[in-house]
Protein backbone atom coordinates (compact mmCIF):
# COMPACT_ATOMS: atom_id res chain seq x y z
CA UNK A 1 0.00 0.00 0.00
CA UNK A 2 2.69 2.66 0.98
CA UNK A 3 4.40 1.65 -2.49
CA UNK A 4 1.18 2.14 -4.30
CA UNK A 5 0.94 5.07 -2.33
CA UNK A 6 4.07 6.83 -3.53
CA UNK A 7 3.79 5.27 -7.15
CA UNK A 8 0.86 6.82 -7.74
CA UNK A 9 1.82 10.10 -6.23
CA UNK A 10 4.94 10.37 -8.46
CA UNK A 11 2.71 9.45 -11.46
CA UNK A 12 0.33 12.08 -10.68
CA UNK A 13 2.97 14.33 -10.15
CA UNK A 14 4.37 13.48 -13.48
CA UNK A 15 1.89 13.34 -16.06
CA UNK A 16 0.13 16.30 -14.46
CA UNK A 17 -3.40 15.14 -14.52
CA UNK A 18 -3.78 17.74 -11.36
CA UNK A 19 -4.28 20.32 -14.04
CA UNK A 20 -6.07 17.67 -16.67
CA UNK A 21 -9.25 17.09 -14.57
CA UNK A 22 -10.33 20.67 -14.25
CA UNK A 23 -13.68 22.06 -15.68
CA UNK A 24 -11.70 22.76 -19.21
CA UNK A 25 -12.44 25.72 -19.72
CA UNK A 26 -10.63 26.68 -16.23
CA UNK A 27 -6.75 27.28 -15.86
CA UNK A 28 -5.18 30.76 -15.60
CA UNK A 29 -2.25 31.43 -17.59
CA UNK A 30 0.79 33.90 -17.38
CA UNK A 31 -1.57 36.24 -19.24
CA UNK A 32 -4.36 35.98 -16.82
CA UNK A 33 -2.00 36.55 -13.57
CA UNK A 34 -0.29 39.63 -15.41
CA UNK A 35 -4.05 41.04 -16.60
CA UNK A 36 -5.05 40.49 -12.59
CA UNK A 37 -2.30 42.44 -11.30
CA UNK A 38 -2.46 45.34 -14.28
CA UNK A 39 -6.00 45.60 -13.08
CA UNK A 40 -4.53 46.40 -9.38
CA UNK A 41 -1.55 48.69 -10.18
CA UNK A 42 -2.64 50.25 -13.48
CA UNK A 43 0.12 51.77 -14.46
CA UNK A 44 1.75 52.61 -11.33
CA UNK A 45 5.40 50.73 -11.65
CA UNK A 46 5.62 47.62 -9.33
CA UNK A 47 9.09 47.35 -7.59
CA UNK A 48 10.05 44.30 -5.64
CA UNK A 49 10.78 45.05 -1.89
CA UNK A 50 9.43 45.35 1.31
CA UNK A 51 7.05 42.57 0.90
CA UNK A 52 8.34 39.22 2.30
CA UNK A 53 6.10 36.24 1.25
CA UNK A 54 6.70 33.17 3.26
CA UNK A 55 6.00 29.37 1.74
CA UNK A 56 7.20 26.39 2.31
CA UNK A 57 9.37 25.39 -1.06
CA UNK A 58 7.81 21.77 -1.44
CA UNK A 59 4.81 21.09 -0.29
CA UNK A 60 2.75 17.50 0.00
CA UNK A 61 -0.67 18.78 0.03
CA UNK A 62 -2.02 21.72 -2.57
CA UNK A 63 -5.45 21.34 -0.66
CA UNK A 64 -3.42 23.54 2.19
CA UNK A 65 -0.48 25.23 2.06
CA UNK A 66 0.21 27.99 4.67
CA UNK A 67 1.32 31.36 3.48
CA UNK A 68 2.56 34.25 5.35
CA UNK A 69 2.98 37.79 3.72
CA UNK A 70 4.75 40.73 6.07
CA UNK A 71 5.33 43.95 5.33
CA UNK A 72 7.87 46.54 6.18
CA UNK A 73 6.06 49.59 7.01
CA UNK A 74 6.01 51.71 10.59
CA UNK A 75 2.11 51.57 10.33
CA UNK A 76 1.38 55.10 11.16
CA UNK A 77 -1.29 57.29 9.42
CA UNK A 78 1.14 58.54 7.06
CA UNK A 79 2.21 55.38 6.01
CA UNK A 80 1.07 52.04 5.89
CA UNK A 81 -0.15 49.42 4.49
CA UNK A 82 -3.31 50.00 2.82
CA UNK A 83 -3.70 46.32 1.37
CA UNK A 84 -1.96 43.16 0.39
CA UNK A 85 -3.36 41.01 -2.61
CA UNK A 86 -2.22 37.33 -3.16
CA UNK A 87 -1.66 36.09 -7.15
CA UNK A 88 -1.16 32.91 -8.29
CA UNK A 89 0.04 31.86 -11.80
CA UNK A 90 -1.18 28.58 -12.52
CA UNK A 91 -4.61 27.81 -10.56
CA UNK A 92 -8.00 28.10 -12.93
CA UNK A 93 -8.27 31.86 -11.60
CA UNK A 94 -5.30 34.04 -10.83
CA UNK A 95 -6.33 36.21 -7.62
CA UNK A 96 -6.09 34.29 -4.19
CA UNK A 97 -7.17 36.30 -1.63
CA UNK A 98 -7.20 40.57 -0.87
CA UNK A 99 -6.48 41.74 2.60
CA UNK A 100 -7.18 45.26 3.42
CA UNK A 101 -5.69 47.04 6.10
CA UNK A 102 -4.67 50.17 7.50
CA UNK A 103 -2.63 52.08 10.93
CA UNK A 104 -4.70 50.33 13.30
CA UNK A 105 -3.17 46.98 12.55
CA UNK A 106 -0.60 47.99 14.15
CA UNK A 107 1.84 45.84 11.65
CA UNK A 108 1.92 44.45 8.38
CA UNK A 109 1.34 40.89 8.54
CA UNK A 110 -1.06 38.29 7.52
CA UNK A 111 -1.16 34.49 7.41
CA UNK A 112 -3.58 32.04 5.74
CA UNK A 113 -3.74 28.92 4.08
CA UNK A 114 -4.21 28.17 -0.05
CA UNK A 115 -5.07 26.00 -2.57
CA UNK A 116 -2.21 25.02 -5.07
CA UNK A 117 -3.51 22.94 -8.47
CA UNK A 118 0.42 22.91 -9.54
CA UNK A 119 3.71 23.68 -8.96
CA UNK A 120 4.20 27.50 -9.39
CA UNK A 121 4.90 30.68 -8.60
CA UNK A 122 2.69 32.88 -6.11
CA UNK A 123 2.89 36.46 -6.14
CA UNK A 124 2.02 39.05 -3.15
CA UNK A 125 1.74 42.73 -3.69
CA UNK A 126 1.21 45.47 -0.97
CA UNK A 127 -0.41 48.66 -1.58
CA UNK A 128 0.98 51.35 0.47
CA UNK A 129 -0.85 54.77 1.44
CA UNK A 130 1.19 56.59 -0.85
CA UNK A 131 0.13 54.77 -3.70
CA UNK A 132 2.89 52.69 -4.60
CA UNK A 133 3.23 49.06 -5.08
CA UNK A 134 5.67 46.22 -3.94
CA UNK A 135 5.99 42.82 -4.29
CA UNK A 136 7.25 39.33 -3.24
CA UNK A 137 7.12 36.01 -5.06
CA UNK A 138 7.54 32.32 -4.05
CA UNK A 139 8.21 29.13 -6.15
CA UNK A 140 6.36 26.55 -4.93
CA UNK A 141 6.69 22.83 -6.18
CA UNK A 142 3.81 21.02 -5.08
CA UNK A 143 3.61 16.66 -5.01
CA UNK A 144 -0.11 16.33 -5.07
CA UNK A 145 -2.03 19.31 -6.46
CA UNK A 146 -5.53 20.62 -5.19
CA UNK A 147 -8.51 19.68 -7.01
CA UNK A 148 -7.60 16.49 -8.21
CA UNK A 149 -9.83 13.84 -6.10
CA UNK A 150 -13.37 14.36 -7.12
CA UNK B 1 -24.35 28.09 11.81
CA UNK B 2 -21.20 26.60 11.58
CA UNK B 3 -17.64 25.93 13.55
CA UNK B 4 -15.99 29.09 14.48
CA UNK B 5 -12.75 29.24 15.82
CA UNK B 6 -11.31 32.60 17.10
CA UNK B 7 -8.31 32.96 19.28
CA UNK B 8 -6.60 35.96 21.06
CA UNK B 9 -5.88 37.54 24.10
CA UNK B 10 -8.64 38.20 26.20
CA UNK B 11 -6.95 41.14 28.06
CA UNK B 12 -4.12 43.23 26.20
CA UNK B 13 -2.33 46.77 27.27
CA UNK B 14 -3.14 49.55 25.79
CA UNK B 15 -1.20 50.06 22.60
CA UNK B 16 -0.40 46.81 22.84
CA UNK B 17 -0.19 44.93 19.00
CA UNK B 18 -2.34 41.71 19.76
CA UNK B 19 -2.68 38.21 16.84
CA UNK B 20 -5.92 37.78 15.91
CA UNK B 21 -5.89 34.33 15.24
CA UNK B 22 -10.00 32.98 12.52
CA UNK B 23 -11.47 30.05 11.75
CA UNK B 24 -14.59 28.70 9.99
CA UNK B 25 -15.72 25.40 8.99
CA UNK B 26 -16.79 25.70 5.57
CA UNK B 27 -15.97 23.62 2.13
CA UNK B 28 -14.79 26.57 0.12
CA UNK B 29 -16.19 24.51 -2.97
CA UNK B 30 -14.55 25.80 -5.92
CA UNK B 31 -16.76 25.27 -8.70
CA UNK B 32 -14.11 23.36 -10.43
CA UNK B 33 -14.78 19.98 -9.27
CA UNK B 34 -16.96 17.86 -11.03
CA UNK B 35 -19.29 14.85 -8.99
CA UNK B 36 -19.40 11.27 -9.74
CA UNK B 37 -21.53 12.06 -12.89
CA UNK B 38 -19.36 14.39 -13.95
CA UNK B 39 -21.48 17.19 -13.50
CA UNK B 40 -19.57 20.38 -11.76
CA UNK B 41 -20.16 20.86 -8.29
CA UNK B 42 -21.61 24.16 -7.83
CA UNK B 43 -19.46 27.29 -6.34
CA UNK B 44 -19.69 27.88 -3.02
CA UNK B 45 -17.54 29.96 -1.01
CA UNK B 46 -17.12 32.56 1.66
CA UNK B 47 -16.13 35.70 -0.34
CA UNK B 48 -15.63 38.39 2.02
CA UNK B 49 -14.46 38.84 6.13
CA UNK B 50 -14.47 41.35 8.12
CA UNK B 51 -13.35 42.37 11.90
CA UNK B 52 -14.55 45.43 13.00
CA UNK B 53 -13.32 46.46 16.27
CA UNK B 54 -15.95 48.75 18.62
CA UNK B 55 -18.04 49.67 15.24
CA UNK B 56 -14.36 50.67 13.56
CA UNK B 57 -12.98 48.37 10.83
CA UNK B 58 -9.76 47.20 11.05
CA UNK B 59 -9.67 44.45 9.20
CA UNK B 60 -11.39 43.04 5.50
CA UNK B 61 -10.54 40.25 3.04
CA UNK B 62 -11.86 39.01 -0.16
CA UNK B 63 -11.51 35.69 -0.86
CA UNK B 64 -11.75 33.51 -3.63
CA UNK B 65 -11.60 29.51 -4.67
CA UNK B 66 -7.55 29.46 -4.28
CA UNK B 67 -8.55 29.55 -0.37
CA UNK B 68 -8.49 26.39 1.91
CA UNK B 69 -11.91 24.72 2.85
CA UNK B 70 -12.19 26.09 6.39
CA UNK B 71 -10.28 29.27 5.68
CA UNK B 72 -7.57 30.04 8.40
CA UNK B 73 -6.92 33.65 8.46
CA UNK B 74 -4.19 35.57 11.08
CA UNK B 75 -4.25 39.26 11.25
CA UNK B 76 -2.93 41.96 13.59
CA UNK B 77 -4.69 44.82 15.59
CA UNK B 78 -3.88 47.70 18.12
CA UNK B 79 -5.35 47.03 21.04
CA UNK B 80 -7.14 50.62 21.99
CA UNK B 81 -9.98 50.69 24.36
CA UNK B 82 -11.91 47.45 26.10
CA UNK B 83 -14.96 46.53 23.99
CA UNK B 84 -15.83 44.33 21.65
CA UNK B 85 -14.54 42.90 18.12
CA UNK B 86 -17.15 41.55 15.37
CA UNK B 87 -16.46 38.67 13.10
CA UNK B 88 -18.11 38.28 9.49
CA UNK B 89 -18.43 35.88 7.37
CA UNK B 90 -20.39 36.47 4.42
CA UNK B 91 -20.87 33.52 1.43
CA UNK B 92 -21.54 33.75 -2.33
CA UNK B 93 -25.63 34.05 -1.33
CA UNK B 94 -24.80 36.48 0.80
CA UNK B 95 -25.66 34.71 4.27
CA UNK B 96 -23.38 36.67 6.76
CA UNK B 97 -22.38 34.74 9.92
CA UNK B 98 -21.16 37.02 12.99
CA UNK B 99 -19.62 36.43 16.19
CA UNK B 100 -18.64 38.86 19.14
CA UNK B 101 -16.07 38.74 21.78
CA UNK B 102 -14.68 41.04 24.44
CA UNK B 103 -11.45 42.08 24.65
CA UNK B 104 -10.24 44.09 28.31
CA UNK B 105 -7.43 46.55 27.50
CA UNK B 106 -5.78 47.96 30.95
Amino acid sequence: MQLLLTRRRILLAASGIGLASFVPAAGATEEAMAGAIRDLTGEAPLAPGKVKLELPSIVENGNTVPLTVSVESPMTEADHVESIHIFNQKNPQPYIAAFHLGPRAGKASVATRIRLADSQKVIAIARLADGSFWSDSADVIVTLAACTEQ
Amino acid sequence: MARVLINFPPRAKRGEIIEIKTLIQHPMETGYRLDNKGAVIPRDIISRFTCTYNGEEVFRAELFPAMSANPFIAFSTVATESGELVFSWIDDNGQIQSEIRQITVE
